[in-house]
């Protein structure tokens, strides 16, 4: 009996030490795949590696065997002694394999849920393993069913949708105020960690320059260092308001910052130009009636933890769908794999059917003898048409019971009707 | 039929704001375009007809304006590709549409002083103009809606699925750069085209009055935009209240001031 397993460690069961080791090496990869090939108990293989996963995907019908294969051949490839990581390990076997697989693609399986990066991870993997020549019509059908689910999830289903971090948010916030960040500037207010986080997201997203100001001048300068971005003083901080768009704003300073005032001032010299405050210090350091002024924003701490608890939630009821579209196309591949038992039996009917044409054929050839070429091509198209119209119906009869649970049953009935069985006994 | 299609993309519209799904959007879309295909057959047909430009009467004069507007939304959805706001716009000019279904036929034969281009140039630059500007008025609205979100903190579902304000700023003032000119280059062929059938330039009708009122606030909003740099809420603000005073002077002037531009002196023969 042919069984899908999946076997691996991800962010939840393994601790990041014990997927380095499998990680780190960028072909593992390849020596995985290879090393799966020349096995004789595995019959197609994909192996998936990336930071917060390492997992085999295999069909075999020797169960035992290939599994304590691919561990042997996990704990080579990282290095690491068996009894060490063997309780990191799942193993997840048939139609739970195929359940995983298909969350996996869609990111339900993912550190972050929704995050789009690992539908990508795993269709180069998969275009690996078939350029291994590993993939077979098993792993090639699940891998495409799960692009689809993949695909299904993200248009059906908000998932992708909603920043469920604070610095993404921000950003999320920016493009909802400019559109475009391409050509904006950025000022930095004091350093944290959580305000670098969110000036590293606003420049990926095309923000052109970035000011950054401390209270310590060093400090700025080092932080302007990393950021490729220019240092300025404390005390510049106003005049800069004139220029940049979006200001992060995160000092330990007890008093506000920026005032009601100063903004109101530079608002009329930059002819109301738009401008984002990100305030991320506790306590604030944007006075919050600077949010009542005309084209200007202002987000504090709380007010971006507002939105991500909101994203969350939506996230989670986004997932309940997105789990619901899984759990349909598993039992659609359920019944796909299914049809998969009845497919020898069509294949010797078939086989049968040729065999009986070419003896047939043979044994006319003499009376057959005065005809042209092209009648006796005519004649061969004939006998094949009527064999395959008079076997058509039994094909779709058997295929349609394939998924039922009597298909034994069909399957052995055909055998005998056919008489497939001795055919392959007498050879 | 052209009815029948803009309420077709309308809902459709409507349906993509709530699914947000792309196939909708773009069946919506091409059902827009469709209407409006029937709807300039329809007006040329009208035409023809009439000789002149299907103005003279309020209903085909909704139905011009109506025609306008999808003109000016499909030139924006070119240069924009904002989807959202052919919710807004195919409503907007469905509504018009069954008002001026809705009104009855009261035509009599063409006053031959109508037979003019200059009317068909008169016509068509001041309602194109008010088109682009009726744009600008859904835009500023859209603008007001999405700025309030943002402002109080409260994103919900429509927070999602407007667009960005700088796009719909940057729409509001597209749409005043190029509407502005239209009615400028609208009233002034009004009045060459009043010296020809009338022979004088100006008379203060109440039309032309309020014409001028709302060009003279439209200019106030330019300028204000264009030198002062003001943008955003305020100029969102506006430009509501300028296109209110252009409906007024669409609506009201014509049906309630009387003058030799309202519709019922438009219609009859006598007038003149």
């Amino acid at each position: 009996m042919m069984k899908i397993i999946t076997i691996g460690m991800n962010h939840e069961t393994a601790p990041v030490q014990m997927r380095e080791c499998l990680a780190t090496e960028p072909d593992n990869t390849l020596k995985a795949l290879k090393a799966m090939r020349e096995l004789d108990c595995i019959r197609e293989a994909i192996f998936l590696s990336t930071c917060n996963r390492v997992e085999a995907l295999f069909i075999t019908e020797r169960e035992t065997e290939a599994k304590t294969a691919v561990i042997q051949l996990m704990s080579e490839l990282g290095d690491m002694a068996q009894d060490d990581f063997l309780s990191y390990l799942y193993t997840l076997e048939d139609l739970e394999a195929v359940q995983h697989v298909f969350r996996v693609a869609s990111s339900l399986d993912s550190m972050v849920v929704g995050e789009p990066q690992i539908l990508g991870q795993i269709k180069e993997a998969y275009s690996e393993a078939t350029r291994q020549k590993t993939s077979g019509v098993i792993l090639n059908r699940l891998m495409h069913r799960s692009f689809h689910v993949a695909k299904r999830v993200r248009t059906e289903t908000d998932i992708c949708e909603a920043a469920v971090s604070v610095s993404y948010a921000a950003v999320e916030l920016a493009k909802k105020i400019f559109y475009d960040l391409q050509g904006k500037k950025v000022l930095l207010v004091g350093a944290g960690d959580m305000a670098e986080l969110a000036a590293r997201h606003l420049m990926r997203q095309g923000v052109a320059s970035m000011v950054v100001a401390n209270r310590t001048f060093e400090r700025a300068v080092q932080v302007a260092e990393a950021f490729k971005a220019q240092p300025v003083s404390f005390e510049e901080v106003e005049g800069q308001f004139l220029d940049v768009d979006i200001v992060i704003t995160s000092t330990a300073s007890p008093d506000y910052v920026v005032t009601h005032e100063q903004v109101k001032q530079a608002l009329r010299k930059r002819r109301n130009r738009p401008l984002f405050f990100i305030d991320i210090a506790v306590p604030r350091d944007v006075q919050p009636e600077v949010n009542d002024l005309d084209n200007v924003y202002v987000y504090d701490i709380d007010d971006l933890k507002g939105v991500v608890q909101l994203n969350k939630a939506q996230r989670i009821q986004e997932a309940v769908k997105a789990e619901r579209i899984v759990q349909e196309e598993v039992s659609k591949f359920a019944r796909w794999l299914k049809t998969l038992s009845v497919v020898p039996t069509i294949v010797s009917l078939r086989d049968k059917m040729e065999s009986i044409i070419q003896v047939e054929l043979r044994k006319s050839r003499s009376s057959l003898a005065g005809l042209t070429p092209e009648e006796i091509e005519a004649v061969q198209t004939l006998t094949r048409s009527v064999a395959e119209k008079l076997l058509n119906d039994p094909i779709v009869y058997l295929k349609r019971m394939a998924d039922r649970k009597t298909a034994n049953t069909y399957i052995d009935m055909a055998k005998k009707l056919f008489s497939l069985d001795e055919e392959e006994d007498a050879e | 039929m052209a009815l029948l299609t803009l309420l077709l993309a309308s809902g459709g519209f409507i349906v993509y704001i709530v699914k947000q799904e792309k196939w909708i959007f773009n069946w919506s879309y091409w059902i827009l375009v469709a209407a409006f295909f029937f709807h300039t057959i329809f007006l040329g047909y009208r035409y023809a007809l009439l000789g002149t430009a299907p103005v003279l009467t309020l209903k085909s004069a909704l139905s011009f304006f109506s025609w306008c507007i999808l003109c000016a939304y499909l030139v924006l959805q070119f240069r924009f590709r904002l989807m959202v706001l052919g919710s807004f716009v195919a409503p907007f000019a469905a509504f018009l549409m069954i008002v001026s279904t809705a009104l009855p036929w009261a035509e009599g034969p063409v006053n031959p002083v109508f037979k003019s281009l200059w009317l068909t140039a008169h016509v068509g630059t001041v309602f194109m103009g008010n088109g682009l500007f009726a744009i600008a008025f859904l835009a500023a609205v859209m603008y007001l809606i999405q700025e309030r979100n943002i402002k109080r903190k409260r994103l919900g579902s429509f927070y999602a699925r407007l667009p960005s304000l700088a796009t719909l700023d940057s729409i509001n003032h597209y749409c005043l750069i190029y509407g502005f000119p239209l009615l400028t280059v609208g009233m002034i062929t009004g009045s060459i085209y009043a010296q020809y059938a009338l022979g004088t330039y100006w008379q203060w009708d109440p039309k032309e009055v309020w014409s001028l009122i709302t060009w003279l606030f439209y200019a106030a909003l330019l300028h204000e935009r264009l030198t002062v740099g003001w943008r955003g809420r305020k100029a969102a603000l506006m430009s509501i209240f300028c296109f209110a005073i252009l409906l007024f002077t669409f609506l009201g002037a014509s049906l309630w001031l009387g003058g030799y531009h309202s519709f019922e002196s438009l219609g009859s023969r006598t007038a003149l």
